[in-house]
């Protein structure tokens, strides 16, 4: 089922907010076709009445009180990675035209 | 190259708390030997002023009559998708250089608070995603025993440090062989605990459904010293879990009368003449040693690597979304707007590696071919977790060789991704399922290291230690 065309690479990069060059295209779409026809493997796999599985150690919702922690992190350290900041907030580029 | 310049850890810690040897000096001959090694590129960066200066308070709290901790004044190595304080943590990938961290993982944070020191930072492919450190951003580990090949991947850095001696030991991650697979390559001891028993809060997050992080070291002895440290639960990482055992160092290993199921599955075709000849002669050693070997047959096994090449890009796609340019790292300051900021920061900042994963896990998230690859992946997985739970019932453990062959030449695999992939071939099932498994030294094939993998159930990470003990007193 799965041969991706050059089409369907452009559509996954524009869904993954990635540009890719004309040879990242071209080169993606021939080994990703060839990686997931490898996976397609998997469709000769008899799993009737077996449920999917995310977490494999039994843990279910873990949770805790919905109260404020303090971690010993202060906002400036957390901020001094960003690239713009103003008034202790991430200032990013314009969002609609 | 078989002898080190480190003492066991223990002794290290002892001595320094005893006052025979200083944790300053210490610090100075894992740099000074870094320094020396630097041909190997297995090092991105040190964080000598910080480690210099922890040195300093470790002796003195020593000359003060206190106690420094169970591993007082040892140098370690983080690879590089650790947070550390003292030097940038950047995963070796382009768009997270320069990223300063704001706070410490929790297992560096463990290791400090018991008096170890962390000297540099290891190179890495990019993000953890690779089998051969060959897809870091910024340079090409070379393997310890022949400087044309790779060490190993993921974590090639660290386990090519460890056995060039610049530390007693390094951290690694392993999301589908990251620790075990350069542990064998390098000829290092490499541990990946049960899924959940150290906390990951503060490491790069790749595959969050299989990553586990683990000590590489040279002995077993070692890599249980650390794992007692880092081990337990962590309220900053709700996947974790308590902890089996008080003192996973207290063990004496003891082969007898226990049953060791040899994987068919791993020892079938496919394997090299080479490796096959050390895994069998390992595996009769631990007969004569009074094991009961029995073959197991895991069926779903050789489906394992394609649920793995599904499940680990789809949760590479979702956590690489944060890595957008606007809250830290890289960014791309010439976009007209926001869309535009996104796309060009992480198309210019990530390789070529982590792009292809995001594209295929995009793809298999995606509406109409969910149930087709993500959901049909998730479901073998159950399979997989159903025959290893049935194995166990059977045998105390199962072994196979961690790779199919010894370290490949630098470049033999890079053109094709797949090929690469397939590398990860005998260590992926072990993070589906999230049971503990470690790979030892086994003899070796042509010069370079062979690993013995052993694989216990989840939560028997100390039994599986005892054992493989035992296993690495017979080959050594």
């Amino acid at each position: 089922m799965a041969d991706l065309t050059r089409d369907d690479i452009l559509k996954l990069a524009a869904l993954s907010r990635i540009d890719l060059t004309d040879n990242e295209v071209d080169e993606f779409a021939g080994e990703i076709s060839e990686i997931l026809k490898y996976v397609e493997h998997l469709n000769e796999i008899d799993v009737d009445g077996l449920q999917p599985t995310s977490q494999v150690t039994g843990l279910v919702n873990v949770t805790r009180k919905d109260e404020i922690q303090g971690y010993g992190y202060e906002p400036k350290d957390l901020l001094k990675n960003v690239p713009e900041v103003e008034e202790d907030q991430i200032k990013v580029k314009r969002m609609i035209g | 190259m078989s002898t080190s310049q480190w003492l066991p850890i223990r002794d290290i810690a002892a001595k320094v708390n005893g006052g025979e040897l200083k944790a300053v000096d210490l610090v100075e001959r894992a740099l000074s030997t870094i320094a020396e090694k630097e041909e190997f590129a297995a090092i991105l960066a040190t964080t000598e002023v910080r480690a210099r200066a922890r040195a300093q308070e470790i002796d003195a709290r020593v000359s003060r009559g206190e106690h420094a901790g169970s591993l007082a004044g040892v140098p370690f190595i983080a690879k590089d998708n650790f947070l550390v304080f003292g030097a940038e943590t950047t995963a070796a990938s382009n768009i997270l250089k320069g990223f300063d961290a704001p706070y410490q993982s929790t297992a560096i944070e463990k290791l400090e608070a018991a008096g170890a020191i962390c000297v540099a930072k290891a190179n890495l492919d990019a993000f953890a995603h690779g089998s051969s450190t060959e897809n870091s951003d910024f340079m090409v580990t070379k393997n310890p025993h022949d400087i044309t090949r790779v060490p190993g991947g993921s974590s090639g850095g660290s386990a090519a440090a460890v056995i060039l001696d610049m530390a007693p030991f390094a951290l690694g991650t392993d999301t589908g062989g990251s620790i075990r697979l350069p542990a064998s390559f390098c000829g290092a001891v490499g541990y990946k605990p049960t899924y959940g028993l150290v906390s990951r809060s503060g490491v790069v997050a790749m595959a969050s459904s299989t990553d586990v992080i683990g000590p590489m070291t040279r002995t077993v002895d070692d890599a249980a010293v650390v794992l007692n440290v880092m081990a337990g639960r962590d309220p900053l990482d709700s996947t974790t879990i308590d902890r089996e055992d008080d003192d996973y160092t207290s063990f004496s290993g003891d082969l007898k009368g226990k049953k060791v199921g040899v994987i068919k599955e791993y020892m079938a075709e496919g394997l090299s003449t080479g490796v096959r000849e050390q895994i069998e002669s390992a595996i009769e050693k631990m007969r004569t040693a009074g094991a009961e070997i029995i073959e197991v047959s895991l069926p779903t096994l050789p489906a394992a690597l394609a649920v793995y090449y599904i499940i680990c890009p789809a949760e590479v796609s979702s956590n690489l979304s944060r890595y957008d340019g606007q809250k830290y790292g890289y960014t791309y300051d010439q976009a007209a707007d926001l869309a535009e900021s996104y796309s060009k920061t992480r198309s210019t900042g990530f390789g070529k590696e982590a792009k292809r994963r995001i594209i295929i896990g995009t793809y298999v998230l995606s509406s109409g071919y969910y149930d087709a690859y993500y959901k049909k992946a998730q479901t073998v997985r159950t399979k997989l977790i159903a025959e290893f739970a049935a194995a166990f019932e059977q045998v105390d453990f199962l072994v196979g060789p961690t790779a199919p062959t010894p370290a490949f030449k630098i470049g033999e695999h890079s053109s094709d991704p797949l090929q690469m992939y397939l590398t990860d071939i005998m260590t992926v099932a072990v993070n589906l399922v999230g049971v503990p498994a470690i790979s030892i030294p086994a003899g070796t094939s042509e010069g370079l290291p062979v690993g013995l993998q052993i694989i216990a159930a989840q939560r028997q990470d100390k039994d599986l230690l005892a054992t493989a003990k035992a296993a690495e007193g017979l080959l050594a």
